[in-house]
């Protein structure tokens, strides 16, 4: 009988740290299929966030870093320059890469650096106990938003996409969610292009992944899953933010 | 073939790290080492390598320590309020144990402070800066000979040690121009083995770079393995420069600008009958505790001379164990200790 679903090649073959329901295995997995089908796993250097996915090293095969917190794409600037055959690629969580490392992301895209970032957006900060993120929804509550956030006291939630989407340096950028069989194949779809895109040397790419966070938004995973499909996207609405169509999906 | 050059301080740290193999740049503009960032800027083009103006110091040393990690010589440069934001980055890179070279061509403080001359990182260059049990080699050059062969020599000590090296130089080196002279046909330090540098698992294992260490006695036992480091760092690599100590009644102790002043005072003080010596510690860390402390046993006098409140003075009473023989005299703010005063202090004390 042949073997239709096995563990990536890319993956290690170890239990994760993450919480039940949470996204980064599934995005993890995902990163790691695109990398088995383009065939780069020696050529791959990756650069780990600060935040849930710190010990993303731990469980993908293939040579990974770390960064001081939100300073991910600076380091991946610098590993990309010094290895330009490389596939280099950030994955950096909303607080990583949306609060702390803003400065960082931007002048990356700025630069239109050959390189790839994978932003999960679970709209909280995990790893220290569920505090309020930019992406935080209005109206929810976090460790740091007891009283829910609230437009005049604690702002509006970031769209970086968007944000970025006007620096001409940006050649792809794609916003997909992990919250049902379609979407999660979509996102791998998106991954593989900003892969693609930074092998065919064409400029920045980035894959924001809407992920859910059982844990700190007090929801069971089936849950978590509704409230990114009922709620979410309807702040974070999933589609290409901009694609200068350099290569085909 | 030696060639005589007329250069800055700045830009003959710039060359010493192109004849080093320093092929990766990234900085931020700050007064009073522009100069050497301009020049990066050509000659990273000249020899291929990499120069980055990053959008901030924060940035540029991450760069550094990404560079580093993919197994380039790497460096960066700033001056005091910019080498404090850097202190983030050093602390991990100290932590990953990546080999990098950081100048800091020091300018007065605290805060924005001014653009003179100052000593007043020492404490921040010596003692830590960043966060964590961790140690720097620090070379304190006192020429502009000295600022390219000091950097060049950090590479060689930051490649043997696996560990960022800094120089601590300060805007009159930075600024002031002098005769360089080097060799033409200088090689660089042999390159050493990274068997742990990013550049993809082909044919081996994957490989990690971090200092996160979160297993039971994990991060005890990393940095126990870096403390063995600095221990063989102290034995090896500790250096001081001594002037007319043997003979001498008092001694006089000063680094990088000030130490040149000091040497001055020491033949003027001899036209004068007063036998004083200088020691010239040119490793700030490590410090040369064991020349000061043997020369304390004979029951000389000390006087300590900086541009800043008084940092360095800390490590000499600890070398000489006696709080009544040790003085100081400083100046701040970009204040330069004068000749007369430095004399007439020694003629007071000794």
């Amino acid at each position: 009988m042949a073997k239709k679903f096995a563990k990536p090649r890319s993956m290690k073959d170890v239990a994760t740290h993450y919480c039940p329901g949470c996204g980064h295995g599934l995005i993890h997995r995902l990163v790691c299929e695109v990398i088995d089908e383009l065939g780069v796993r020696e050529d791959t250097i990756a650069i780990a966030p600060v935040g849930c996915a710190v010990l993303a090293y731990d469980y993908w095969d293939f040579d990974t870093m770390e960064a001081a917190h939100g300073r991910t794409p600076a380091v991946a600037t610098a590993v990309k320059r010094v290895h330009p055959d490389k596939l280099v690629f950030t994955y950096q969580g909303d607080g990583d890469l949306a609060a702390i490392g803003t400065a960082e992301i931007i002048h990356t895209g700025s630069r239109g650096e050959n390189l790839s970032v994978i932003f999960v957006n679970n709209g909280v900060y995990g790893m220290t106990g569920g505090q309020m993120a930019p992406t935080t929804l209005l109206g929810q509550t976090t460790a740091t938003s007891l009283f829910t956030r609230r437009a005049e006291k604690e702002g509006f939630p970031l769209k970086v996409l968007e944000m970025m989407a006007v620096l001409p340096g940006v050649v792809y950028l794609e916003r997909t969610s992990v919250h049902s069989p379609k979407e999660i194949l979509n996102a791998k779809r998106a991954i593989k292009k900003s892969f693609q895109t930074q092998l065919d040397k064409k400029g920045f790419s980035m894959v924001e992944i809407v992920s859910p966070c059982p844990t700190y938004w007090g929801l069971s995973p089936v849950k978590s899953m509704e409230r990114i499909e009922k709620e979410v996207v309807k702040e974070y609405p999933l589609g290409v933010v901009k694609d200068v169509g350099l290569v085909s999906s | 073939m030696k060639t005589k050059y007329l250069s800055t301080g700045n830009e003959a740290c710039g060359e010493g790290a192109v004849r080093a193999g320093c092929r990766f740049y990234a900085g931020y503009p700050i007064t009073p080492q522009n100069e050497l960032t301009a020049y990066m800027s050509r000659r990273m083009e000249e020899e291929n390598g990499v120069f980055i103006q990053a959008e901030s110091e924060l940035a540029a040393i991450s760069m550094v320590h990404g560079a580093s990690a993919a197994g380039a010589r790497a460096m960066t440069s700033s001056s005091s309020p910019g080498i404090s934001l850097k202190q983030e980055g050093i602390s991990y890179m100290a932590g990953c144990e990546l080999p990098a070279v950081i100048i800091n061509v020091m300018r007065g403080g605290p805060g924005l402070g001014n653009i003179s001359p100052a000593q007043s990182d020492y404490f921040q260059a010596t003692k830590g800066g960043g966060h964590g049990d961790y140690r720097l080699p620090v070379l304190a050059p006192a020429s502009v000979q000295e600022m390219f062969d000091f950097t060049y020599k950090a590479f060689e000590l930051a490649d043997k040690y696996r560990n960022p090296v800094m120089i601590l130089a300060d805007g009159m080196l930075g600024q002031m121009m002098e005769p360089l002279e080097f060799d033409g046909d200088i090689k660089p330090p042999a390159e050493v083995e990274k068997p742990w540098a990013m550049t993809g698992a082909k044919g081996r294992e994957a490989r990690s770079v971090k200092s996160l260490f979160l297993g039971d006695n994990a991060l005890e036992k990393h940095n126990e393995k870096l403390q063995e480091k600095y221990r063989r760092i102290v034995e090896a690599e500790t250096r001081c420069e001594t002037y007319k100590t043997e003979d001498a009644e008092m001694i006089l102790v000063a680094y990088g600008t000030v130490s040149r002043t000091a040497r001055a005072c020491v033949d003027r003080l001899a036209q004068k009958g007063v036998k004083a010596g200088l020691i010239r510690p040119i490793t700030l860390w490590p410090f040369p505790y064991g020349e000061i402390s043997r020369l304390a046993k004979k029951g000389l006098k000390f006087l300590v001379v900086e541009m800043s409140a008084g940092q360095m003075v800390e490590d000499v009473r600890l070398a000489v164990q006696d709080d009544e023989r040790v003085f100081f005299h400083g100046r701040t703010g970009g204040g330069i200790p004068e000749k007369e005063a430095i004399v007439s202090m020694v003629e007071k004390v000794v």
